[in-house]
């Protein structure tokens, strides 16, 4: 293991550190790893707590801000943050106008959360909560924990983050969420796997000439193990279960084609051209893009590719401003 | 030993946490090949912590010590596996009480208890490839050498080792709870993790029982 790190205990401490020096808009308490707004939002809107294991960076402290998360919680790499985390910043970040859990379907994640929104209920916030599915590479839910929450979470975070600013209430924020979960659906794929610095050595083998097809984002195998291809062919194998999946057609869509942490920008541009190549072709209409390292799985090489069917309400919300560490426009 | 009480409870988490802690390894290779190579470092985490607090302020009796343990591994463990362990010890203590020792229908009727707690928060059924699988086997062959009058040393025993047969059987399931339910097929001929760290939790009650 080769990494910037000086032990594997302290990776989540030393980096939270660093955030808060290079990011003097964000508040880090380092004691139960909650990352807020230095300057929190007016009273009478409502907050919104995102949270998960960290190495997934800009997700999710790197998406606090306004126009965006009022706190992240950051948990151990790859494994949920507790409860008592969750709770100190839910009460730390409520306005009188209750907070949004933004949880990804990951079974970890969900348990604590639930725990937390039990506790802070009982301190008299009113808490709301949405479960991110949005892994098309979970075929059958029957038999599963249901479909991971993956790429779609940088997009609804980004739109319920600005429909939050505008100042509305907890019950329309939390049927925007739900809209966005129908409508958003993920992909992804590996050509190496990551390495967890606590475990030291990589997560799984994946030899030269093989890629894992329907990957999450915990570095854990995948669905399918197929031949190494041609960037074209690995765009169709994103593309063509997504397109499967859900119409996207007579809509405008957002698109993100997000890195996994350890491909360079040069191939994601590449990926990109290609994906949008196969969308046009399918007659999807391309409004809005993101491109680049948005949630990733440390220093996995891979990508993923999302789509949201969106409308004018859901693109408005987009384009208004946003000023975090990982997401800047309009300001 | 007829009755269990609170230095052997704390002796049992001593145990499990200097298990947890040699494990480490040979768990997280396990949660490698099917779910995300966290769970030795979240254990040994979670537990050492455990100890930390149990050993400034020793509990005087086993409500006081399992809330504490459980409290601790719910904000400490993080993953699918805080919540279940922590909910188990939690219930646990709640069943149990401000005693400071249990006998053994007692003890059975707690750690019953605190299988409920997991049931009702991860919602697992048998042959999901979990902790259930060794767990619930485990409390079945304690509750019947209790039933059938055997001695508490030899019943933890028999639930130690009926969490080992638990653990093993996983191995050819399919999983379909938690991160490795996302792999289908490919879970398959893999030992679960979580039944593995199951069974060191029973193998250290029958431990340090045995004293």
């Amino acid at each position: 293991m080769k990494k910037l790190i000086n032990a594997p205990e302290d990776v989540l401490v030393e980096s939270l550190r660093g955030l808060a020096l290079a990011h003097p808009e964000l508040a880090v308490d380092f004691d139960t790893r909650v990352i807020t707004r230095a300057t929190p939002k007016d009273q009478g809107k409502v907050a919104l707590l995102s949270g998960g294991g960290s190495g997934h960076e800009p997700l999710h402290g790197g998406f606090v801000g306004p126009g965006m998360l009022d706190a992240a919680c950051a948990g151990a790499v790859f494994t949920s943050p507790t409860p008592d985390q969750m709770q100190a910043a839910t009460t730390a970040i409520d306005r009188g106008a209750g907070v949004l859990h933004i949880v990804k379907n990951y079974t970890g994640d969900v348990m604590n959360f639930e725990m937390a929104a039990e506790l802070a209920a009982a301190e008299g916030v009113e808490v709301a909560s949405v479960v991110v599915a949005d892994d098309v590479a979970v075929q059958d839910s029957l038999y599963t924990a249901g479909r991971r929450g993956v790429g779609l979470t940088v997009l609804m975070e980004k739109l319920l983050g600005a429909a939050a600013e505008e100042g509305r209430d907890l019950a329309a924020v939390l049927a925007l969420a739900e809209k966005i979960n129908g409508q958003g659906r993920s992909m992804g794929m590996a050509l190496t796997s990551c390495t967890v610095p606590a475990a030291g050595k990589p997560t799984f083998d994946l030899p030269e000439d093989e890629m894992e097809i329907g990957v999450g984002i915990h570095g854990e195998p995948g669905r399918h193990r197929v031949p190494l291809a041609p960037a074209k062919e690995i765009a169709e194998q994103l593309v063509e279960p997504i397109l499967h999946d859900h119409d996207f057609s007579g809509a405008p869509a957002i698109v993100m084609l997000n890195g996994m942490g350890g491909s360079p920008l040069i191939e994601l541009y590449l990926m990109y051209g290609e994906v949008a190549a196969l969308l046009e072709k399918a007659g999807v209409r391309i409004a809005r893009n993101l491109v680049g390292d948005y949630i990733t799985s440390l220093d996995m090489a891979g990508c993923s590719v999302t789509l949201l069917k969106a409308d004018d309400e859901m693109l408005d919300l987009w384009d208004a401003p946003v000023n975090t560490p990982g997401l800047r426009w309009g300001v | 030993m007829t009755n269990i009480d609170t230095t052997t409870l704390i002796d049992w988490l001593h145990r499990f946490a200097a298990v947890a802690a040699d494990k480490r390894e040979w768990l997280t290779e396990l949660d490698s090949a099917i779910g995300d190579a966290d769970h030795g470092a979240n254990m040994a985490r979670g537990t050492a912590a455990v100890i930390e607090k149990i050993d400034a302020a020793p509990p005087a009796t086993i409500d006081e010590l399992l809330k504490t343990a459980g409290m601790t591994l719910v904000s400490s463990v993080g993953g699918a596996s805080g919540p279940l362990y922590g909910t188990f010890f939690l219930r646990m203590g709640m069943t149990a009480g401000a005693v400071t020792e249990l006998d053994a229908a007692g003890f059975g009727a707690a750690l019953r208890a605190g299988l409920e707690g997991i049931v009702a928060r991860g919602k697992p059924e048998a042959g999901d490839k979990t902790m259930f699988d060794a767990m619930s086997p485990a409390l079945d062959a304690y509750d019947a050498a209790v039933a059938g009058g055997t001695d508490l040393p030899a019943a933890v025993r028999a639930a130690a080792d009926a969490a080992a047969t638990g653990r093993d059987a996983t191995t050819p399931l399919v999983a379909r709870k938690g991160r490795a339910s996302y792999l289908g097929e490919r879970s398959a001929g893999h030992l679960d993790p979580g039944a593995a760290s199951t069974t060191l939790l029973f193998e250290t009650l029958a431990d340090a029982v045995a004293g």
